[in-house]
């Protein structure tokens, strides 16, 4: 039976990680992650999780310490954003390529600078090629629901990979709203006890060794193998959870895309957002939908494509940007996956959001009469734009 | 999503608007509502302007966005007529509940021609009456639900009281005096 | 170029389908199955006559490679020893000498 209630993101998450019970959380503190490891402290000081809680030093020694925790055999779980995440940037290569499946809430965070604690992408876009399963949640409920599914993906024999469970800061992880949360016993049931073929406390093996360059690469290509499984474990388990749930997931969500000629590709809480102005744009008849990218990664490259091919202008929306003069990471994957389609959407980049830009109804409107234009124009030039942006 | 109630609240930091905020919540999903509550976060200090959010409706809430044209606005402190334009983006069908002593309609020109209701409450004094200290935002809460009548008198009195002793569940001390100073911003909300 | 599975020996160069995941090393004491002794440019010559079973040498060798024998010295493991002569250079007796060459005669 389910259990409604009213919660912020990170409280919902670390209620996810006290259903799990993990065996390692190691975490350090950095806004706005920080309630996380803060809630879980509690539950582990009044005794619901048999958790052992490392207090660690840093962000380094956090990634570091769970990677060694589960390479001895435990699950183990932490959270961090923003610069946090880039502290751990030289460990999360070494998690993904020792597979061990870590869990980890990436809380999402602007990256400074400018120093600034408020929400966007790019914390975990930053780190997008690591080797992490990235699922992005736009709600509480999703935030909570993609790490009890995530450590299912994660743990999976065929994939064996790390998982990055990213939620908007503040938006998502601050802000109160209703959820459902699944009973402990569902849960403990869903995502079972953690029972690695390999681990340093089971029998003797060696984690970590020199590979030479006659190892490194096929080792790379066995580590590429396991992300392109993910895809298919991630639709095995959403499946799962809908049947004990009734909430159903997919790679990603289209929201009335199927008619529709113009739309939005976009991340986060923001594609609740965009679902209001959309409703509002079909009641003034305008065919308008979205594609709200749940699984960065793995990217499900076919399954975009597909979705997009009738639409007739897209524009995708990056909360980062690329500073490449060319789009930011959604945009050009959307745009390398719609490559070998015969005809192809007109496709744009909006920038937008950055540092806690707070996105309007009134923003993402302006977004889809600019793809009328485009449709009316027959042409779109400059694909790379930025959204409620103070200019002259 | 016409049945949408759209709240701001304007306070200083550290007098409990976002935790009024998160009451409100906290009550209206009591009664079944879908619900939002959620705070502006800054560099906020002691005493700096801040603003939460409450968003209350009959059907699921997906906007997630700063709310700009509000139906109610809730000041927690007067002073911040002064500073922060309270009224900017009213919706005049709605209200303006500002913590003051003084009747609403000594506030016309700090409002810059808002058109909608005014109300005031005396938290201070009933804040001092039955807690013996200055936290507003408990009879704020109680003045919100009686002007929007989101909730009726007992259903709120009853989502508070569960509220309170779960809240202050190691001080049960203050539990009666802050349903007391509920009880009595029920009463003296002044429209 | 394939992994042996009773050594857990894996060869460069085998193909990623059968590599192991992580590339980890999946089981433990499998060093005896790599032959290091053709890293050696110059070795340690045991010569027992001298050798007054003081052992020192046994706990310097960072690869194991002096063999003892019901406690006592009896000789040296040429798949394994490196050459790093640091054996030849503790023993008090001159019973390991450094020489040049690798090739064990």
């Amino acid at each position: 039976m389910a259990k409604k209630d009213k919660l912020s993101g990170n409280e919902a998450v670390a209620i996810a990680m006290r259903q799990i019970n993990p065996g390692v959380v190691a975490a350090f503190p950095i806004t706005p992650s920080t309630e996380v490891p803060q809630y879980f402290a509690s539950f582990v000081n009044d005794g619901l999780v048999d958790t052992e809680f490392v207090p660690v030093e840093s962000e380094h020694s956090a990634m570091s310490a769970s990677i060694a925790a589960s390479a001895a055999g435990a699950r183990a779980m932490t959270a961090t954003s923003s610069n946090g995440l880039a502290l751990m940037y030289e460990m999360l290569y070494i998690a993904a390529s020792s597979r061990t499946p870590v869990i980890m809430s990436c809380v999402n965070r602007t990256i400074s600078g400018p120093l600034n604690i408020h929400n966007d992408h790019s914390d975990s876009m930053g780190a997008r090629d690591a080797g992490w399963i990235q699922v992005y949640g736009e709600t509480n409920q999703e935030a909570y629901d993609n790490l009890l599914i995530g450590t299912r993906v994660a743990e999976d024999p065929s994939v064996m990979l790390p998982f990055m469970n990213c939620y908007d800061g503040f938006i998502t992880s601050h802000s109160v709203e209703n959820i459902e949360l699944m009973e402990d016993d569902e849960v403990k049931a869903f995502v079972g006890d953690y029972n690695p073929q390999y681990a340093l406390l089971k029998s003797p093996v060696a984690y970590g060794p020199f590979a030479h360059h006659t190892y490194h690469y096929e080792t790379k290509r066995h580590q590429a193998e396991g992300m392109k499984n993910a895809k298919a474990a991630l639709v095995k388990y959403y499946a799962e959870f809908e049947k004990i749930t009734g909430r159903h997931y997919d790679l990603f969500e289209t929201y009335k895309l199927d008619d529709a000629e113009l739309a939005i590709v976009v991340i986060g809480s923001t594609a609740g957002t965009a679902k209001y102005t959309v409703d509002r744009l079909r009641e003034k008849g305008v065919k308008a939908g979205l594609l709200k990218i749940r699984v960065f990664r793995p990217f499900p490259k076919e399954e975009i494509a597909k979705a997009l091919k009738d639409v007739k202008a897209v524009a995708v929306m990056d909360k980062t940007c690329s500073l490449n003069d060319a789009g930011a990471p959604l945009f050009l994957e959307v745009r390398s996956a719609l490559y070998d389609l015969e005809t192809r959407p007109y496709l744009v980049n909006y920038i937008y959001g950055l540092g806690g830009r707070d996105v309007k109804t009134s923003d993402i409107e302006s977004v889809y009469r600019d793809l009328a234009d485009i449709v009316k124009a027959g042409r779109a030039d400059d694909v790379y734009r930025y959204l409620g942006l103070a200019e002259e | 999503m016409s049945n949408m109630l759209e709240i701001r609240w304007h306070g200083r930091g550290g007098q409990g608007a976002k935790t009024a905020s998160l009451l409100l919540a906290e009550a209206a999903f009591d009664t079944g509502k879908y619900v939002q509550g959620f705070p502006e976060y800054g560099p906020e200090r002691m005493g700096a302007p801040i603003t939460a959010y409450n968003r209350i409706s009959d059907d699921p809430i997906t906007v997630h966005s700063n709310i700009y044209e509000p139906d109610y606005v809730v000041v927690v402190d007067e002073s911040l007529l002064d500073v922060v334009d309270v009224a900017a983006g009213a919706k005049e069908t709605g209200a303006i509940i500002i913590n003051s002593e003084k009747a609403p309609d000594a506030f016309q020109a700090q409002l810059k021609g808002y058109k909608g209701r005014v109300y005031t409450i005396d938290a201070r004094k009933i804040s001092m009456e039955t807690l013996g200290r200055y936290f507003p935002n408990t009879p704020m809460l109680a003045a919100i639900v009686k002007v929007t009548g989101v909730l009726d008198d007992e259903t709120f009195i009853e989502a508070m009281d569960k509220s309170f002793n779960h809240k202050f569940k190691t001080k049960p001390a203050v539990i009666a005096p802050n349903m007391e100073a509920v009880k009595m911003a029920l009463k003296e909300v002044k429209g | 170029m394939a992994v042996d599975k009773k050594t857990w020996i894996v060869d460069p160069l085998t193909p990623w389908q059968e590599t192991t995941i992580g590339g980890i090393i999946p089981t433990g004491g499998n060093a005896k199955y790599y032959i290091t002794g053709g890293w050696r440019a110059n070795r340690p010559v045991f010569h027992a006559d001298k050798c007054k079973d003081c052992r020192l040498c046994f706990p310097v060798c960072p690869d194991s490679s002096i063999v003892l024998k019901d406690g006592k010295m009896a000789g040296i493991d040429y798949d394994h020893c490196k050459g790093c002569g640091v054996c030849c250079n503790v023993c008090p007796f001159g019973a390991l000498e450094y020489v040049e060459g690798g090739q064990a005669e």
